[in-house]
């Protein structure tokens, strides 16, 4: 049944925050992924939540090799990408893709469809030249968009449109993981319904394992089957998605569900909402003991004390030591 | 019609005053003996009333229609929604209110928005002025980019009440002082003289809606303003929005593509399509008794009205080219209800029931 193809272990990221013009010296370290471990099966699709500035991006980031990780383990199949070289990446890439968020600004303005589309092709030299053109045919019609429209330029589509342009260029390596950084955040309701249902389908049909980061809790309950909640660059919850948003444990993942505006007039008015006072901690020096305790209702003073670790809890796992109690 | 008439007094030229005026008092009141503004004071009409406003914009490539026949009204207190997804002419109706549209290429071709007696479209620009940031206030989508990030807070806090108030500087920074306060920002006696970069996203927001808010304004228009912001922010400003409505008995449109966000804060809600209002009702109705084809759509699409894992419900296609002339219902093409009688005749906005207008042919003729 476990069948991990993803394996983060006690993964860091940290940046180093430097001071004054000549003598630049290190004030501080930003701990932006502090400790995070984390598998991914096969065929799974993981979605990954918190605010702004929690850590998400960065950690796909990490995963991608596109930030060298400060501490701890990457594995893609077993094989450690933070000890590969520059050419054993470059072959890992094949199996490890991206979609960004904004589909304005992730596609070369001045390249056509077809010279997105065909330059991994070509790069990695996974079918000949003379292929090149069917495939790239074959992607768009994958993704929903007609293969007349190749020689057009990013700027000829839509918003729609173009996050499927960077989804085929993501498809084109027939990769095994796919990273999704907030792929629907910058779209329309109906586009994004268009999106996902996209996306679900890609993962049916090529038993692809996708990593989802987003902040819409609701778009990452329909889309995954187990989700990660980061609080300043640790998992703070990790469970199922309808055990994770519907029966949340840590109080912050219970803050988080409850400001979701839900469409439905009398829900909406009569519910208890869970007012988070102020703005996440700075990563810089984060508080003592739960980087969560001083915006927490239910905070201890034991809290202050020490770091929670991410323990089991009934069917999940929380980083609360007072999971049981509240 | 009492609307023509009230388009029209708003027109006339100012009277010659009897006194000179104090200059605070601006020009509203050049017509405050007109029957529109007698009307107003005593609350037979409402704050705001748009009539057929079209706001075009001439490029190059065309005329795009982006405002195209849109009308509604606004009551004293009353917190309207407009919802509707990008280029659908929610934000270009709102700037056409307030004169904020380029012009060129932008033209407003016809309507009026008669806000409180004075027809803010045909006012001359020191009326429009001495409005605009007064009695109705915006705040905007992008808090990290509609502060100037050159000057302090506290001289962006002050800059409304010093244009449109007689008062001092120093009595001016006790107001804003206590506004900032008043919209939940700790410490602000030491924070109101810091640069807009040293506030988060959230707080950014705040100090907009402190200085939307600082002249007391009548009506108070949001433009997405949570869109940028977290969840847990979000949830933060709209409470904000909703406490401070509360004190200060204000009027609020709230634009969003957001339905649950609508559906907690407003009122009344105004669907638009390609630059006309196809649905327009009280939250409730709108939410529970939808009647265009759009609006269900719409709803249908959000993922969390739909069981988990299923697929969602999508619209086929895109929203129309509103460069091109739209002859009869612009949802036609997408709609799967669309008959050939929809390409061809303009439904109109009409009434199903009391207070819920809605634009589409088969549901006015009873047949959905």
């Amino acid at each position: 049944m476990s069948d991990p193809i993803l394996e983060l272990r006690d993964v860091k990221t940290h940046f180093s925050v430097h001071q004054g013009i000549l003598l630049r010296k290190q004030t501080g370290t930003v701990k932006a992924v502090d400790g995070v471990s984390l598998t991914v099966q096969r065929g799974e699709v993981l979605g990954l939540v918190g605010e702004s500035g929690c850590g998400k991006s960065t950690l796909a980031r990490t995963i991608m090799q596109l930030l060298p990780t400060t501490g701890g383990s990457v594995l893609l199949e077993s094989k450690n990408l933070t000890e590969g070289s520059a050419s054993s990446i470059h072959a890992i890439r094949r199996d490890l893709q991206m979609v960004f968020q904004d589909p304005y600004a992730s596609l070369n303005p001045r390249m056509t469809v077809f010279a997105t589309l065909s330059e991994p092709l070509l790069v990695h030299r996974v079918c000949p030249p003379a292929e090149v053109s069917a495939r790239v045919s074959e992607l768009m019609e994958l993704v929903g968009l007609a293969p007349s429209l190749m020689q057009k330029y990013p700027h000829e589509f839509s918003g729609g449109q173009r996050q499927r342009i960077a989804i085929a260029r993501a498809l084109a390596l027939k990769p095994k993981v796919i990273i999704a950084d907030e792929p629907v955040s910058a779209l329309d309701v109906s586009v994004q319904a268009q999106i996902l249902n996209l996306l679900a389908k890609l993962v049916r049909q090529m038993g692809l394992s996708l990593v989802f980061i987003a902040h819409d809790l609701s778009v990452v309950k329909h889309i995954s089957d187990r989700v990660a909640v980061m609080y300043l660059g640790k998992i703070v919850e990790l469970g199922t998605a309808v055990d994770v948003i519907d029966r949340p444990q840590h109080p912050y993942t219970r803050a988080l569900v409850s400001a979701i505006p839900l469409p439905n007039p009398d829900a909406e008015r009569a519910r208890q909402r869970i007012m988070l006072p102020g703005d996440p901690p700075s990563p810089i020096n984060p508080p003592a003991g739960c980087p969560f305790h001083p915006r927490c209702a239910y905070a201890q003073e034991r809290c202050k004390a020490a770091l929670p670790p991410l323990a089991a809890f009934q069917d999940r796992e929380v980083a609360c030591i007072r999971a049981g109690e509240i | 019609m009492k609307t023509a008439g009230m388009g029209k007094a708003g027109k006339l030229p100012p009277p010659a005053p009897l006194r000179k005026l104090p200059r605070t008092a601006g020009f509203p009141l050049h017509n405050a003996c007109s029957p529109a503004r007698f009307a107003a004071l005593f609350g037979l009409m409402p704050l705001l009333k748009v009539t057929d406003l079209r706001t075009y914009f001439h490029t190059r490539t065309g005329v795009y229609r982006a405002v195209d026949g849109v009308g509604f009204h606004l009551e004293r207190g009353e917190t309207l929604g407009i919802v509707g997804e990008s280029g659908s002419g929610k934000s270009v109706t709102v700037h056409s209110l307030m004169g904020l549209i380029p012009r060129p290429p932008g033209r407003i071709e016809s309507g009026s928005a008669v806000f409180d007696g004075v027809d803010l479209l045909a006012c001359p620009p020191a009326a429009l002025r001495s409005i605009r940031g007064k009695r109705i206030s915006m705040i905007f989508q992008d808090p990290m980019t509609s502060l100037n990030p050159y000057l302090r807070v506290s001289d962006q806090l002050i800059e409304p009440l010093l244009i449109h108030e007689k008062i001092s500087k120093a009595a001016a920074l006790d107001r804003a002082l206590a506004m900032l306060e008043a919209v939940g920002i700790h410490d602000a006696a030491r924070r109101i003289h810091s640069y807009p970069h040293e506030f988060s996203g959230g707080m950014r927001q705040r100090v907009m809606i402190a200085m939307a808010l600082i002249t007391r304004p009548e009506l108070l228009i949001a433009d997405e303003p949570t869109t940028a912001l977290d969840v847990t922010v979000q949830a933060q400003i709209l409470e904000l929005i909703k406490k401070m409505q509360g004190e200060l008995g204000m009027a609020v449109i709230f634009i969003t593509h957001d339905l649950g966000v609508v559906s907690g804060l407003c009122d009344r809600v105004l669907v638009m399509y390609a630059g006309r209002i196809v649905e327009s009702a009280d939250t409730r109705t709108l939410f529970y008794h939808p009647k265009h084809p759009y609006t269900r759509a719409l709803q249908r699409s959000i993922p969390s009205t739909q069981p988990k894992g299923a697929e969602l419900f999508t619209i086929p296609g895109l929203p129309p080219d509103v460069s091109k002339p739209i002859a009869g219902c612009a949802f036609t093409p997408r709609c799967v209800y669309a008959t050939e009688f929809c390409k061809t005749r303009d439904p109109g906005l009409l009434p199903v029931a009391s207070g819920h207008d809605q634009a589409c042919l088969r549901v006015q003729a009873g047949e959905l």
